[in-house]
Order: structure tokens, then C-alpha cells, then sequence
């Protein structure tokens, strides 16, 4: 058993029919009720339900307030190295692109580690490229073993690995794994990813699940938005989160926000993914899935992200650097260009003049 | 792509009758079959008992029509041990192979005994048995029961004989939600319209027992029942209309977009 | 000779036919469950069935429950 099965029954489904024949009656009946159905789901994410975005959104502050109450999660990603094998058309440390490949030594992965830690951060996602060679478990591992001297709560974000890998890093002091599809569509995703392991689609699509039975206590899912068409896109990631949270009940799911912004290429979004529509796409999961997770990175502006506050958020990143290390040295190539620059403590006073509480550490292995 | 249940199979049984009654607290025994008639029950549950050598009491099951799927309990036993020697005794006895799993140690409130019911459903649904726990509402009891091979789950609405109603009301929800198995709501019900209730809420079944045999006229009331389960199922099925949340009025959160 | 019926000591003098037992107790053999030294036995069997020392015997039968 694995999604895909459930995905399947649903890839050649006619969305445009559906859509086109969606009532206001319907939408009004979906922000009705307490519990979504995959319909209902799909019904907010329907062209028409754009007329209802400040319903939604009322309706989803305050569900977010009631299961996750007024505080927000601070987290920071350290990419220890960004060597990768993988030719994929819409990343910046695609194998193609000519840059100086730069990776952390175990020293510098401590000196970054503290840096971090000194700026007040205890939850981080540690990040490679996609290569055995340069950044193999082995590697990651160390790493880990010298960055949870510093930092309470670590996720791995790295090219999917086998559920006894998953395993090790787990036994390391690893609790999360963020992996994002980054799209659904098999014809699509294996256009844009045009050489290299990642081109595996299916081994890619079940590391979520792998993840879980190796005993990750939380794992992070999403598009890329703008592969594909976005109401698509969201639908399977949400139907995605869906079935990774029935089936573990005891892993914690969350969703992130991934849209494609300018980097080192020129790979132009296939669907346009505008504020509006990210502001759809949230309110979407956060009524399906009143439990979920949902992070929101630097990628967006730091306007964007004030007002995307409450509306379902509640998890995001601060200070952060998408070059390899950045903290405790300068910057190089990045993988992404950072929109919301603001430091640790500028979010923690926004946060704060918002109302909200941040929180900066959640677990404490022991 | 919603799923709507309107056929209740357990054990591949398709049942006629969402209302399983039981045949406990009557004041007689031929009340027993008129009421079963009324109520148009299908499962009917009885217990097993030593014979009193010094009382001629006759035995149930002359009393419950030969249409009737038989739903002996373990009531009696405390442990998981005792109410798989019970069950087998039943199915020995020639009653089918169904049984409710009932273990209560509790004497006060008769409140089952979650843990040992899980052990016992494992050991008789390997052995075949068509297995229906009765236990408190708790949604990991409910999984494990699942993954055991239970045939449904039988969560209380409220203490044995209380009549209280649903008192764990969202717990049952929960379980309707979440569960695959049907889900039968088991002790508490006072009254046809708490039936009515648990149907609408999409409960696949309901068993009565006190309510009705301890009735001014309980060959009305299991009629009543009998109404009141058909009636919820029917409302379940036509889908409860839109409830209007009167929210209060709050600053807008997405003017952003329009540039305000 | 000593039994056990339905968890009391009972005295017999002699060995005695299961069928003979129940009899003499003045029961109605239809619909009676037996469980004879903690195995149950079918109706069928219990005219092949005699009670001896130290057996134990459950009489039981179906009573009206929830």
C-alpha cells in the first residue's frame, strides 16, 4: 500500500468539469461543516471559491487558534553542502549550473551550529544536495551527532533515502524529515527533472511514508508551486498529508508553501501561483486538515508573510541563509533568493506585536 | 466520491434491522418474542448462565425467533481468559458464531474492561469467531480492535441500565469517523430519540436493552425503537442541511489582497 | 464419589449416566448447554457420557442479557 494507489484514482480525474459546475450553494454548505471530505477539499479549491477567501479565512484563524493557540514556530535551515548530481530545470544548484560546489568540514558545521544557536534558534533543518559522493549518510550523520550538541529539534532535508538510512538518522537524534514532492503529475515531473536520481518519481513520492515507519515524530510534505496547475497540486499534496497522518497517527504531518522564485537559471513556472491563490491554498488545508501543520519559508516577502500570519501559519523561518552555511561565514551561491531578510529577533517582535507567542523549542530528545 | 453506507453487513451477515435488542430485565419471557416482533430486531443478544437446580427457569433462546441471529455475551467475565472460555462454551452450545465480548470488573458502574477485551477479541476472531467488543468510546482502543480482526465496535453511549443517553457523544464521533468497522452504539439509550441521535450521527447500529425491556409496555416501545433507528438512519442518509454559524463580526484577513 | 457441579461438591454414590444425572435433577434437557471437565459435549453425546469421581460438570443454559 502506498499513496500512489490513492493518487492514482484520481490523476486522470476531470477537475475542470468539476469545477465548472460548483454552486455558491456548494461552497457555503463545505465552510458549514466540521469535517472536510476529499470533495469538500476540492470544492475550496475551485476557481469559484475565491469569492469566499475572507470566509475561509475567519473560519480558518479560527480553527488554527483553537488547535494550535496563538503561538508560532521559529525555525532556521543550515545547508551543509550543496554538491548534487540531479539536472533539475528549476533549481538553482541544478548540476548544470556553474558555480564553486562548497561543502561544510565537520569544524565548520560546529561553527555554524553555534552561530545558530547563539541567535536564539533550536529547531533546524539541515539540508544537502542530492550526492552520495559528497554528502553521504555518513556525512550527514556526523554532522548531526556535532549539531545536536547545539540545537534541541533537527529535520533532515535531503534526496530521499531508505527507510533503514531514515532509521540511522532517527537513532542519530534526527525527529523530522521534510521532503517535498515537488510535483504530482508523473508527465511533468519527469520533464523537469531531466537527469539524475531524483528522476525516480515513485521512490521519491513514498520517502514521506518511509519516513514515517522509520520513526520520524514529524514529517514535512508539499508541492513545488507552480510546476503544475496549483488547484492539482494542492489537492494531492492535501490528500498526500491525509493519508500519511491516518495511516501514523503518531507522526506529526505538516504542510509547506514551496512557490517558485527567481534563482541562478531560467526556469519559468508552468502555472502562475499568485498572493491570492496562495492565500486559497492555505485556507484550503488548514479547513481540511484542521490538525496539519502548515510552514511558511523566507522565500516570500516579509509583507506577504505578516499578512499570511493568521491564517493558518504556524511554522516559520527566520534569519535564514539558503547558502551552504551562512551563519558563521559568508554567504555563497544561494539556492534561492531570500524575500524576508528580517533577523531573529525583528520576527520575534513582529510576532509578538501580532499577538502571538513564538516559539522557539518544542522537543528535547533525552 | 462520498461514500455512503446503506447496506450493514457484519460478520457477511447482510442485517435487516440496524436495532439489535436485548432480551435482559424483561419481566416475562413471552414479552420477549412479541417485543422482538415489534421491534423487528434481527440480533438479539442473550447471556450464559449455570443452571439454578432449584428454580425451573426455561432457556431464552425458546424465545427468540428461529429468524434471529443469535449475539450470545461474556457477561460474567473479568478477565480475557474468562470470556473466551465463554464464548467457546456458546459456539459448543450451537448459538453461531457470533459473540459481544462484554469483561467488566467493575460492579458500580459496569464500565468494560478495554485492555482484556482487546486480548480476548484477538484470540477468538483468529479462531473464527464473529467478534463484537463492547468498550468505551476510545479511538486507539478502536484501531487495535481493528487490527485484531474485530467484526464492528460496540462503544457505550452511557453506563449499562442508566438510560442516560449519549454521554460520550463526541468520542463516538470520533470513532465514526475514523473507524472502518461499524460501529454500534451499545448501553446508555433511554430513549428512541437517543437512537435517533446516534443514527443521525452515522452510527451503523444501536442495541437496546434496558430502555425497552423496562418499559410500561415494552412491545410499543421496541416498535418505538424500531421507528426511531429507521428514522435516524433515513436523516443520515438525506444529509443534514447547512447550520449557520452566527460568527461575530472580526477585522477582515484578506483585504491585503485587494491593497487595502 | 465426588463431583463438582456448577462450582459446588456434590456426593454421589456410584457412577451415574449424564442423562440419568440431569434427569433426577428434574430438568429440561432441550437447549442445555454441557460442559463436562471443562470440554463442552454435544447433545448427542451425552447418553455415552458417565460421571465419575472427581469430575467436574457445568450445567448451563442461555438467559435473557444485553
Amino acid at each position: 500500500m502506498s499513496y500512489y494507489q490513492e493518487y492514482s484514482k484520481f490523476k486522470e480525474f476531470d477537475f475542470g468539469s468539476f469545477f465548472a459546475q460548483i454552486t455558491d450553494d456548494d461552497i457555503r454548505g463545505v465552510l458549514a461543516k466540521d469535517r472536510l471530505e476529499r470533495e469538500d477539499f476540492l470544492v475550496l479549491l475551485s476557481p469559484k471559491a475565491s469569492n469566499y477567501l475572507e470566509e475561509m479565512a475567519q473560519k480558518a484563524h479560527k480553527l488554527t487558534v483553537q488547535n494550535f493557540g496563538r503561538i508560532i514556530f521559529l525555525y532556521a535551515p543550515l545547508y551543509l553542502a550543496n554538491y548534487c548530481v540531479n539536472q533539475c530545470a528549476y533549481c538553482g544548484f541544478n548540476v548544470k549550473n556553474g558555480f564553486k560546489r562548497d561543502k561544510l568540514t565537520l569544524n565548520q558545521v560546529e561553527e555554524e551550529a553555534k552561530a545558530i544557536m547563539d541567535k536564539g534558534i533550536k529547531d533546524l533543518v539541515v539540508l544537502t544536495g542530492e550526492s552520495r559522493k559528497h554528502s553521504p549518510v555518513s556525512y550527514i550523520k556526523d554532522s548531526i551527532n556535532i549539531i545536536k550538541e547545539y540545537i534541541s529539534s533537527i529535520a533532515i532535508e535531503v534526496y530521499p533515502m531508505k527507510t533503514e538510512e531514515y532509521k540511522e538518522l532517527v537513532e542519530t537524534g534526527v525527529d523530522g524529515l521534510t521532503i517535498y514532492q515537488e510535483t504530482y503529475n508523473e508527465d511533468i515531473y519527469d520533464e523537469v527533472h531531466i537527469k539524475g536520481p531524483k528522476k525516480n518519481y515513485r521512490f521519491r513520492l513514498d520517502a514521506p511514508e518511509r519516513g514515517c515507519q522509520a520513526g520520524m515524530r514529524r514529517v514535512n510534505i508539499g508541492p513545488l508551486l507552480g510546476l503544475d496547475d496549483w488547484r492539482k497540486e494542492t489537492f494531492f499534496a492535501g490528500l498526500h498529508a491525509n493519508y500519511l497522518q491516518n495511516k501514523y497517527l503518531d507522526t506529526a504531518i505538516s504542510l509547506s508553501l514551496p512557490r517558485l522564485r527567481p534563482h541562478l537559471g531560467s526556469f519559468q513556472p508552468n502555472s502562475i501561483v499568485d498572493d491570492s491563490a496562495l492565500v486559497q491554498i492555505i485556507l484550503a488545508y488548514r479547513l481540511f486538515l484542521p490538525h496539519i501543520g502548515i510552514s511558511l519559508s523566507t522565500r516570500e516577502s516579509r509583507e506577504l508573510r505578516d499578512n499570511l500570519l493568521p491564517l493558518g501559519i504556524t511554522k516559520m523561518s527566520a534569519e535564514s541563509s539558503t547558502a551552504v552555511g551562512g551563519y558563521a561565514r559568508d554567504k555563497g551561491a544561494k539556492q534561492f533568493d531570500i524575500s524576508d531578510d528580517r533577523t531573529v529577533v525583528e520576527m520575534k517582535d513582529l510576532l509578538l506585536n501580532k499577538g502571538y507567542q513564538p516559539i522557539f523549542k518544542n522537543w528535547q530528545q533525552i | 466520491m462520498i461514500k455512503v453506507k446503506d447496506k450493514l453487513m457484519i460478520g457477511g451477515e447482510v442485517l435487516e434491522s440496524r436495532l439489535f435488542t436485548g432480551t435482559g430485565k424483561f419481566s416475562n419471557k413471552e414479552v420477549i418474542t412479541e417485543t422482538i416482533e415489534a421491534a423487528k430486531s434481527q440480533v438479539v443478544t442473550m447471556a450464559l448462565r449455570r443452571v439454578d437446580f432449584d428454580s425451573k427457569e426455561e432457556n431464552v433462546i425458546n424465545y427468540i425467533p428461529d429468524d434471529s441471529i443469535l449475539l450470545p455475551n461474556t457477561s460474567g467475565a473479568r478477565t480475557a481468559e474468562e470470556a473466551v472460555r465463554i464464548a467457546r462454551i456458546a459456539k459448543a452450545a450451537g448459538c453461531g458464531n457470533w459473540i459481544k465480548i462484554e469483561v467488566i470488573s467493575d460492579n458500580k458502574y459496569l464500565m468494560p474492561d478495554n485492555q482484556e477485551t482487546i486480548k480476548a477479541t484477538e484470540v477468538l476472531a483468529q479462531e473464527g469467531f464473529v467478534v463484537l467488543p463492547y468498550v468505551t468510546p476510545d479511538l486507539m482502543v478502536a484501531k487495535r480492535l481493528e487490527e485484531v480482526g474485530a467484526a464492528a465496535v460496540m462503544p457505550l453511549g452511557a453506563p449499562i441500565g442508566s438510560n442516560r443517553g449519549l454521554k460520550t457523544k463526541e468520542l463516538i464521533r470520533i470513532l465514526i469517523d475514523e473507524i472502518d468497522l461499524p460501529i454500534v452504539v451499545d448501553a446508555g439509550i433511554g430513549k428512541p430519540s437517543q437512537a435517533a441521535e446516534a443514527m443521525e450521527m452515522g452510527a451503523d447500529a444501536v442495541l437496546v436493552n434496558t430502555a425497552i425491556a423496562t418499559a410500561k409496555d415494552p412491545v410499543t416501545m421496541g416498535r418505538a425503537f424500531d421507528w426511531a433507528v429507521r428514522a435516524g438512519r433515513e436523516a443520515y442518509l438525506a444529509g443534514t442541511g447547512v447550520v449557520k454559524n452566527y460568527a461575530s463580526a472580526s477585522s477582515p484577513l484578506t483585504g491585503f489582497l485587494k491593497g487595502e | 464419589m465426588e463431583l463438582v457441579v456448577n462450582g459446588e461438591k456434590e456426593q454421589l454414590k456410584e457412577e451415574v449416566n449424564l442423562i440419568d444425572f440431569l434427569n433426577s435433577k428434574g430438568l429440561e434437557l432441550d437447549r442445555l448447554v454441557i460442559e463436562y471437565n471443562k470440554q463442552v459435549i454435544p447433545q448427542e453425546e451425552w447418553k455415552n457420557t458417565t460421571l465419575k469421581d472427581q469430575d467436574t460438570l457445568e450445567v448451563l443454559r442461555f438467559v435473557g442479557g444485553g
